[in-house]
């Protein structure tokens, strides 16, 4: 196939019976797979093969899912566009010379062009969301211990959840119905019974908005393109039409999500991508000197530029002197940020903003800067912050020019996320 | 750029902290870059003081012993091995 949607193409079979049997799920390069190479995207783990299945594996296995392949997507999650994958680019079905989105862009491109039924992602600032805005499908970023992230190798832990990507909301349902659930083995996890759901997902796809109250923050609309806003307001002129009702309201903290999304998720990279040295997996290269010396030297060959930058800036935002500065402040943002939606969430249903400020870029054109890429995660990071799920739904009538609308809905709202967005896809 | 710019000399400094070796081109690049990411962030003093009360709880099992992976799955995917241990470089 021409658009480099996988790594990895292989078959996993699943059991023979099940909700997903007869159906294919292809799986970010994240994600550990027992026998089959899970390499993040990077030269580092080229060869890397883990000896166990994720618990998400497992469970798609359970419900009889045929895995067509790992999917290509920036190297450890780190990117907006699949750009930074050590594998190459991943060109958009959708809208061809643009990138995918990212970072889990391949996943999106494989449901987009038909090359699997259904995807796994992972999104921790927008990972899942964005390539489904930028491909034209439907993601959902569960909330924070909905998916148990055991076997899924880690970026940034307190932000990141596994989501599936599918053609449509019923679909995405049905796959976040398989992989829900808590799971001894990520003590992160949490039983959505526990607090006010069931794991019914797929039966709230019923497209019912009559009554719903929409919360339109403005500060999701400010910097965004005019054609992205236009498709936006179409979308929820439709979803006026069909009983729903909307009223704008102002979330001041979200002018900082970007920063503090930033300084958070690189600091725990920092921490996280300390075990890439070459030892005990990944690339050793054999070098000569101290061990200090021989793991620098491994970690210079084994990871890209993005990588590094996110790892020095997170030691920096760390280290002695700077981490009241930067990382103790972000924090300060999440709980704010974390407040401010609580109290949206308190006169609305949902939230609803464009999934990304802007239309997917050319491949290529974002690669040299990346402050304009981070920039672009304006509208998904603060879901992460805020633990809360979000859906990206598409919408607009140019096939050339996806554009995806973004609902958030409180702590275990999945279902609220999923009747409304099924409205719209 | 940023009223506290990062000099390459920095950016070697991280780079040692993080145990990444940069090229000379690398360190260069990654110095301006670093100005204007960490001016951007300078926007977080904004941010006013805010106290966050997190439901945490404590998630514990009984320690039983179980199966767990066997040396060679774990030794499987290092490039060196002695012995049934993983082999690394020399401390100092």
């Amino acid at each position: 196939m021409s658009e480099n949607i996988y790594i990895t193409e292989t078959t996993i079979e699943g059991d023979e019976d099940g909700p997903l049997a007869g159906r294919t799920v292809a799986v970010k390069d994240n994600i550990s797979t027992e026998g089959v190479r899970t390499t993040c995207g990077s030269a580092m783990l080229e060869e890397y093969v883990p000896p166990y299945d994720g618990t998400v594996i497992e469970r798609l296995k359970a419900a009889g899912a045929t895995i067509p392949g790992k999917t290509n997507m920036d190297e450890f999650g780190m990117g907006t566009t699949t750009e930074t994958s050590a594998f190459g680019s991943t060109d958009n079905p959708a809208a061809p010379g643009h990138v995918p989105g990212g970072s889990s862009g391949g996943s999106a491109a494989a449901v987009a062009a038909g090359e699997a039924d259904l995807a796994l992602g992972t999104d921790t600032g927008g990972s899942v969301r964005c390539p489904a805005a930028f491909c034209g499908v439907v993601g959902i970023k569960p909330t924070y211990g909905l998916v148990s992230r055991y076997g899924l190798i880690a970026y940034a832990n307190s932000l990141e959840q596994i989501g599936p990507l599918a053609p449509s909301v019923e679909e995405a349902a049905e796959l976040l119905e398989v992989i829900a659930g808590p799971d001894e083995r990520d003590g992160t996890t949490r039983d959505a019974t526990d607090h006010g759901s069931d794991y019914e997902y797929a039966e709230a796809a019923d497209g019912d908005v009559d009554g719903l109250e929409i919360g339109v923050p403005t500060e999701l609309l400010d910097g965004a393109d005019d054609r992205v806003v236009d498709q936006f307001w179409n979308a929820i002129d439709d979803l006026e039409a069909r009983g729903a009702s909307y009223h704008e309201v102002s979330l001041p903290s979200l002018e900082h999500a970007v920063e503090a999304y930033y300084v958070i998720a690189m600091s725990e990279a920092s921490s996280n991508l300390a075990r890439f040295d070459g030892v005990r997996y990944g690339t050793s290269g054999g070098y000569d000197g101290n061990w200090n010396e021989a793991f620098a030297a491994a970690r210079e060959e084994g990871f890209g530029e993005e990588v590094k930058r996110r790892i020095l800036l997170g030691t920096y935002a760390l280290s002695a002197g700077y981490h009241d500065k930067y990382y103790k402040k972000a924090q300060d943002a999440r709980a704010w940020i974390q407040q401010d939606f609580d109290e949206a969430l308190s006169e609305a249903d949902v939230l609803a903003s464009p999934t990304m400020p802007v239309t997917p870029f050319e491949l290529g054109e974002s690669l040299d800067d990346p402050m304009k890429m981070y920039l672009a995660d304006a509208n998904t990071t603060p879901v992460n912050l805020a633990n809360l799920p979000a859906i990206s739904v598409p919408v607009g009538d140019d096939p050339g020019l996806p554009v995806g609308l973004q609902l958030v809905g409180p702590a275990f709202g999945e279902k609220r996320l999923i009747r409304a967005g099924s409205a719209l896809a | 750029m940023s009223d506290s710019p990062v000099d390459p000399d920095e950016v070697e400094h991280i780079a040692g902290l993080a145990r990444v070796e940069l090229s000379a081109e690398e360190r260069e690049r990654f110095a301006d870059q670093f100005g204007e990411i960490l001016s951007a962030f300078e926007a977080l003093d904004e941010v006013p003081e805010t106290d966050s009360e997190p439901e945490l709880t404590n998630v514990m099992r009984p320690d039983e012993v179980r199966d767990s992976l066997d040396q060679a799955e774990a030794l499987r995917n290092a490039e060196e091995t002695e012995d049934g241990k993983f082999k690394g470089p020399r401390v100092s």
